[in-house]
């Protein structure tokens, strides 16, 4: 493996994300499944590096989902789309933060057919304006939020408490990345690196002091595929390119997997335990399996925040390991507790807890 | 005796045609930009179909240019070109002004810079090589992977920077498949034990003799092929390559751990047909190659009076049809510059 | 609990339809590059394959049978081959001269003969 060629590769795909000033806009699945992400990308964004970003209540879902399962037409999409531009241009902002890689994907694909296809720029910003009245322009500065995270990396590395090396070893710790299907591969320009060899979470990982594992899978489904998932009767293909995926990177033992899309984070977190009972199959050391961490939440350690604040307790797959191997000290009494301490129920047959 | 003609470019088509001029009494000045006359075939050990050694058709080339009417500058880059009435006056890095009557372009190709198929990890991957690795090892003799090991399982992967919309390049460059043929077999009389798989989309074998070495790569090597474009490569864990490939005639998607993978690099209109063309404001066509001014009996011709072309310039070619191209712009040019430059 | 995926997910995990080279078998294959050395020539070009009988009457390609003989795919293989009648139709069509029947003649010994699949 040549570094140098990497580099040559990343230097071909480096993308202008904006420095400051972020209209904000959230992922549906998100705020339920990984809640303490979005959370603390704020946290970040605005107490750590003093930079601004806004949150508009009047924000939606993108509908992607719906979309990609032909509830949603494109005609509407677009609509729905062209209103958070709307939100935008009322609030006086001009770059979007995305949160959500299937949204971002979505962003950057109806931009794209709009400036091939004017004409159905015109027609969204008619059927827009006739539904609400509202008028929108084009935002100048387009980034995934890890886009943005990726921009700071360096940063946050001089902030950090705890960097991605075994504590006990001194060993980087082995860390798979997953970009997303529709982070890159639609359009390799608008993701920092290209799509073959993305460099957004690499890069993050190795400035926070991780080794980026190279495995043959790299590139494959996590398995959410949408339509896969969401017809109950095609789940065995889901699942079946999760498993593909884990049985490639298990002989490189894997401390962690860094995920880029709600997606990927849902199904890479939660099938490890479907497969677990299904066949009986774990991926990481010693029966465990392995963590599947956002990359705000690993910034989040990384900064030395407390795990239960980064909502690490809400992944199907447990990150106790990972944290004993970074050295991270956690209270398990405090782990499913309420601000105010009132004590939560607390799940059972909990996976590495 | 009869006229100035400048070449530009030394490589098979160049040396040829300045040779073929002198012989025919023209003064030729024959422009290198290289250090050494020759130009791809410098890089090639043994040439399809019958392997021959590729020194014995240079030193029939530098026998050419050995006459006293070529005047041979090496380093050289041209400044400014311009056209006065019908005389060209070129200025370059080394003499300062070059008269001539007529000009041929032997300005050829470049090979495609396979790192752009960023799938191959070219440049990324250690044992990933493009086929002018290959031939220097064959040179060197010593086919060795990057930790010293002989290759045991070697894959060549056909069409790589030709037939891909995605890169530009829609054209079929010709001579890659029997390339890959070639450097097969070569493979396998250096390392006896070793496999050799062939991955194409289609075997092109339309020359003299191809198919007939195609078969004998078959049948006497034990070369296999499995038709379908690789689609990335990956490293295993015991650092092998990886390469998915649809076996299309199987119908299903192949994975394989090759040792070695040879990217067999299509061709490119050169850097330096490109600059040349701009400066005589060549037309190029779809495929960006200079455009014939007719196809089929006018391949020589360029879109300005006294400007000819010789070779791979105008399309890819083996090098018979780039020696009988070269010959055909002297031709040309004796027509030209004897009926009173029509 | 395992073993039991349809009745309790509704789904289960499949096994890829993936070649995977290095863990198929070729022993096949090499019996029949051995005795009959006109194997290797085959083109893919699937004459055989259109003029034979048994294909155009049942799923069975002796094309499709030669690619998946030579990538080891075994357990494709052993119940198509009994369908040949062994006519010869197809080696009179064969651009590249290889002898087709032998071949499959000789792919039924390469499994009569493994003991994996000896009956």
């Amino acid at each position: 493996m040549n570094a140098e060629g990497k580099k040559r590769i990343w230097s071909e795909y480096q993308k202008e994300i904006a420095n400051d000033h972020y209209f904000y806009v959230r992922s549906c699945i998100r705020q339920s499944f990984f809640p303490g992400s979005e959370q603390f990308f704020l946290n970040l964004m605005r107490n750590i590096l003093g930079k601004d970003v806004y949150e508009n209540p009047a924000h939606t879902t993108c509908t992607g989902i719906g979309y990609h399962s032909d509830i949603v037409p494109l005609s509407t999409i677009m609509t729905v789309i062209a209103r958070h531009f709307a939100l935008m241009k009322e609030s006086g902002y001009k770059n979007i933060a995305i949160s959500c890689v299937t949204s971002f994907g979505l962003y950057t694909e109806i931009l794209e057919t709009w400036k091939h296809f004017p004409e159905e720029l015109e027609k969204t910003r008619e059927y827009l304006f006739k539904a609400t009245g509202r008028e929108f322009d084009i935002p100048e500065n387009v980034a995934h939020s890890s886009d943005i995270i990726f921009k700071f990396r360096n940063e946050i590395a001089l902030k950090a408490k705890n960097l991605l090396i075994n504590k006990k070893t001194g060993e980087p710790l082995n860390i798979v990345e997953h970009i997303g299907c529709h982070y890159a591969k639609m359009f390799p320009k608008s993701g920092v690196g290209g799509a073959e060899f993305p460099n957004v979470l690499s890069g993050m990982v190795q400035a926070w002091g991780g080794k980026v594992i190279d495995y043959p899978e790299r590139r494959h489904c996590c398995g959410f595929g949408f339509r896969q998932y969401l017809v109950q009767a095609n789940r065995g293909y889901s699942v079946s390119n999760t498993a593909k995926k884990f049985t490639s990177m298990k002989p490189y033992k894997p401390d962690m997997v860094l995920t880029n899309c709600p997606g990927c984070t849902m199904f890479m977190d939660k099938w490890q335990f479907t497969i677990k009972e299904m066949e009986g199959t774990s991926f990481g050391e010693n029966g465990e399996s392995i963590p599947v961490l956002t990359y705000e939440e690993l910034a989040g350690l990384v900064l030395g925040y407390n795990p239960w604040d980064l909502g690490l307790q809400y992944h199907m797959v447990q990150s106790e390991p990972l944290l004993k191997k970074m050295g991270i000290e956690f209270d398990s009494a405090d782990k499913y507790k309420t601000k105010d301490g009132r004590q939560m129920p607390i799940p059972e047959n909990l996976i590495n807890a | 005796m009869n006229g100035n003609v400048i070449v530009i470019g030394a490589g098979i088509a160049g040396m040829e045609a300045a040779g073929q001029l002198a012989k025919a009494g023209y003064l030729v000045t024959l422009l290198e930009k290289e250090e050494e006359a020759g130009g791809h075939l410098n890089n090639w050990y043994h040439l399809f179909p019958d392997r021959r050694n590729g020194d014995e058709v240079i030193k029939y080339l530098k026998d050419q240019i050995d006459n006293d009417n070529i005047t041979f500058l090496n380093g050289t880059r041209i400044d400014n070109l311009e056209k006065s009435k019908k005389e060209f006056i070129i200025k370059t890095n080394r003499a300062k002004e070059i008269c001539a009557d007529a000009i041929v372009v032997a300005t050829g190709f470049d090979l495609f810079r396979s790192e752009r198929k960023e799938e191959y990890g070219y440049g990324i991957y250690d044992n990933v090589i493009t086929s002018v690795d290959l031939e220097k090892m064959f040179r060197e003799g010593d086919i060795s992977l990057i930790n010293g090991n002989v290759p045991n399982t070697i894959g060549m992967v056909h069409c790589v920077g030709s037939r891909d919309e995605k890169v530009g390049n829609p054209y079929c460059s010709k001579l890659c498949c029997v390339t890959a043929v070639k450097q097969a077999i070569e493979i396998r009389e250096n390392i006896p034990e070793s496999k050799v798989f062939c991955f194409y989309m289609d075997m092109r074998m339309g020359g003299a003799l191809y198919e007939e070495l195609y078969m004998e790569a078959q049948e006497k090597y034990g070369i296999n092929f499995i038709r379908g474009k690789v689609s990335e490569v990956g490293e295993s864990f015991n650092h092998k390559l990886i390469v998915k490939v649809e076996d299309t005639l199987a119908g299903r998607p192949l994975k394989m751990e090759i040792d070695l993978l040879v990217l067999m690099a299509g061709m490119e209109i050169s850097e330096g047909s490109k600059k040349t063309g701009k400066l005589l404001g060549l037309k190029t066509g779809e495929n960006r190659f200079f455009q014939s001014r007719d196809n089929h009996y006018g391949s020589n011709l360029s879109n300005i009076d006294g400007v000819f072309y010789a070779g791979t310039c105008t399309s890819p070619m083996n090098i018979s049809e780039t020696i009988s191209h070269a010959r055909a712009a002297v031709l040309e040019v004796m027509d030209y510059l004897k009926n009173d430059r029509k | 609990m395992i073993g039991n995926n349809m009745d309790k997910f509704g789904y289960s995990i499949s096994k890829g339809r993936q070649i995977n080279y290095e863990a198929n078998d070729r022993k096949i294959a090499e019996y029949i590059y051995e005795n009959e050395p006109s194997f290797r020539l085959c083109i893919e070009c699937g004459g055989c394959s259109a003029t034979c009988t048994t294909g155009n009457l049942t799923k069975f390609s002796l094309r499709e049978l030669f690619v998946l003989i030579k990538r080891g795919e075994n357990d494709q293989i052993w119940q198509n081959l009994k369908k040949c009648m062994l006519c010869g139709k197809c080696t009179l069509v064969c651009p590249r001269g290889v002898n087709t029947r032998n071949i499959v003649v000789l792919a039924r010994q390469a499994f009569q003969k493994s003991n994996d699949y000896a009956i």
